[in-house]
């Protein structure tokens, strides 16, 4: 029975009955979802519907802001990230995360990439600078800055800065990766350039992408998930949802009637 | 319908605002400027090559310096600095990162705007009464406490201003690839305000380096060399003005005074350049 499951169904991520608050404010009710291995995720919904907000469940992030808080289950290989004894710094390095506006640190290029390494790893110089450059290359960014890797990250394009911030991501060797919006604030060959990487990546990360383009949603994508007022109204392959969507709002949504 | 306001009245009303705003400045700009020239015309005469490297005499003995002032106002208020910068940057930090929206932060912040109105006197006094009055000495070090106390709160706040600029983005995009929060605060937050912060320490020493009436308090002034900072009245520049000017018959001692003055607005004016530089390029 179980060499009839396929390998590449396997679930990475399953969040069970996950809510969440801001203060008083409930913005997911009842979200519960399977995340597969090695597939790409598309969080599709109009604005405000929650899509951020459980992405950024999965690491914890929401922790910054005392106000915040989520009850329910997010499992990640078998354990709740969402208990208290999960070693937080761990789990982010698990679970990478890209955000909608490029935010290189102030500093320089090949220290961008260089800093998760530090966190994380004892290395010495030298596999430092062939890690740096190997993180580089998977971005496709190499060749366009291997002359200025000591010039200010800042000093790179929007969409450079955004596979800078991909390559610093995913040289700490993350799980899954986490995109929230990540071409929103990108021209659209920077866009391009950063769907084909998804497409490359998803062979060793588990990618779960927030999107408002219902196009990148269908491009990228191997499952959907569309969200409404912090509900998951439905969940699926990407092609049976964009092709015969079951519910009416799913429907509705992608056909462009509202959102 | 009703009738339209007369465009001629809405001219002149423009107008005459324009012109009594410019005027003020004018005002302010034209003291500043003659405060600038009298001190310089004044001061200018007294710098020489004595002026810098003796020592004060004292009254009635000619010839003599004021390089023991000088000297004694650079140990005061480096003083000041490592007293109150490390506690003023750990002050805004607390504010800005962890005190938001909570009430002791809220309380934190309204004492330390309570405490940059306190007049420096009643700083000076404070400060008498906790180190001189005890230790039975004035010193150096006791004006170093007191301006330390005067930077604090301007420290906190020019900090908690500029790590507030700081977008949360940034923070979250450090936390995200596992950062311990404190090294974000340290590594990402800090150097990327960093300028700001420069600017910050960099006006409250402008601040305090002016300052007389803490100083009389506590390190009150001397004629000798200012190497028994921790136990002796140390000389300094501000009270060393305000002896020679009031205190003194002597023309020479006036000029003398004159020169400090010269000397303490010239190291103001060029603080307050580069902060303003500093802040440009901040801002780029």
């Amino acid at each position: 029975m179980i060499a009839t499951e396929p390998v590449i169904n396997k679930s990475k991520i399953i969040v069970k009955n996950l809510n969440f608050f801001y203060g008083q404010h409930q913005a997911l009710f009842n979200n519960n979802i399977e995340i597969k291995e090695n597939m790409v995720t598309a969080v599709i919904g109009p604005s405000g519907c929650g899509k951020s907000t459980h992405l950024r469940a999965y690491n914890r992030i929401f922790e910054l802001y005392r106000e915040q808080r989520a009850e329910g289950e997010v499992i990640l290989d078998n354990e709740n990230i969402l208990s208290g004894s999960v070693d937080i710094l761990e789990l982010r390095r698990k679970i990478g995360m890209i955000f909608q506006k490029p935010t290189p640190f102030p500093m320089s290029v090949f220290d961008n990439v260089a800093y998760g390494l530090k966190l994380h790893y004892r290395l010495s110089r030298s596999e430092m600078a062939e890690k740096v450059e190997m993180g580089l290359h998977r971005v496709a960014l190499w060749d366009e800055v291997k002359d200025k890797l000591k010039a200010p990250g800042m000093a790179l394009s929007g969409g450079q800065q955004q596979r800078l911030c991909l390559a610093r991501a995913i040289a700490i060797e993350p799980e899954v990766l986490l995109m929230d919006e990540p071409t929103s604030a990108i021209d659209p060959v920077g866009t391009l350039k950063i769907e084909n990487l998804i497409e490359e990546l998803k062979e060793n990360f588990t990618i779960v992408i927030v999107t408002h383009n219902m196009q990148q949603a269908a491009r990228v994508s191997d499952y959907t998930a569309f969200f409404y007022e912090g509900h998951i109204i439905e969940y699926d392959k990407t092609e049976n949802m964009f092709t015969k969507p079951k519910a009416k709002q799913t429907e509705d949504y992608i056909t462009g009637r509202f959102g | 319908m009703k009738k339209k306001k007369s465009i001629f009245l809405r001219k002149l009303k423009n107008n005459s605002m324009s012109i009594i705003s410019v005027l003020s400045t004018i005002i302010g700009i034209f003291f500043l400027a003659w405060i600038i020239t009298v001190v310089f015309k004044t001061g200018f005469s007294s710098f020489n090559w004595s002026f810098f490297t003796q020592a004060t005499k004292p009254y009635g003995i000619p010839d003599g310096g004021i390089a023991n002032a000088i000297l004694g106002t650079l140990f005061i208020t480096f003083g000041a600095a490592a007293i109150g910068i490390p506690p003023g940057l750990l002050g805004g930090i607390y504010l800005s990162e962890f005190g938001r929206n909570s009430r002791l932060g809220d309380m934190i912040r309204f004492s330390s705007n309570v405490m940059m109105g306190i007049p420096s006197i009643i700083v000076g006094l404070f400060v008498y009464t906790l180190l001189v009055y005890t230790t039975k000495t004035f010193s150096g070090f006791a004006g170093s406490v007191a301006l330390a106390i005067i930077m604090f709160p301007v420290i906190v706040r020019t900090t908690e201003d500029m790590l507030s600029m700081v977008p949360n983005q940034l923070r979250e995009s450090a936390l995200a690839l596992g950062t311990p929060r404190w090294k974000t605060t340290f590594s990402i937050v800090f150097r990327s305000a960093k300028t700001g912060l420069i600017t910050g320490i960099l006006l409250s020493l402008a601040r305090v380096s002016g300052e007389t009436a803490p100083l009389l308090f506590t390190a009150l002034w001397s004629d000798s060399w200012p190497f028994n900072f921790f136990t002796q009245p140390t000389a300094n520049l501000t009270v060393t003005i305000t002896e020679y000017a009031t205190n003194s018959p002597f023309d020479e001692m006036h000029a003398k005074a004159w020169g400090a003055a010269l000397l303490i607005t010239i190291a103001i004016l060029c603080l307050n350049i580069t902060c303003r530089t500093l802040f440009k390029e901040a801002k780029k």
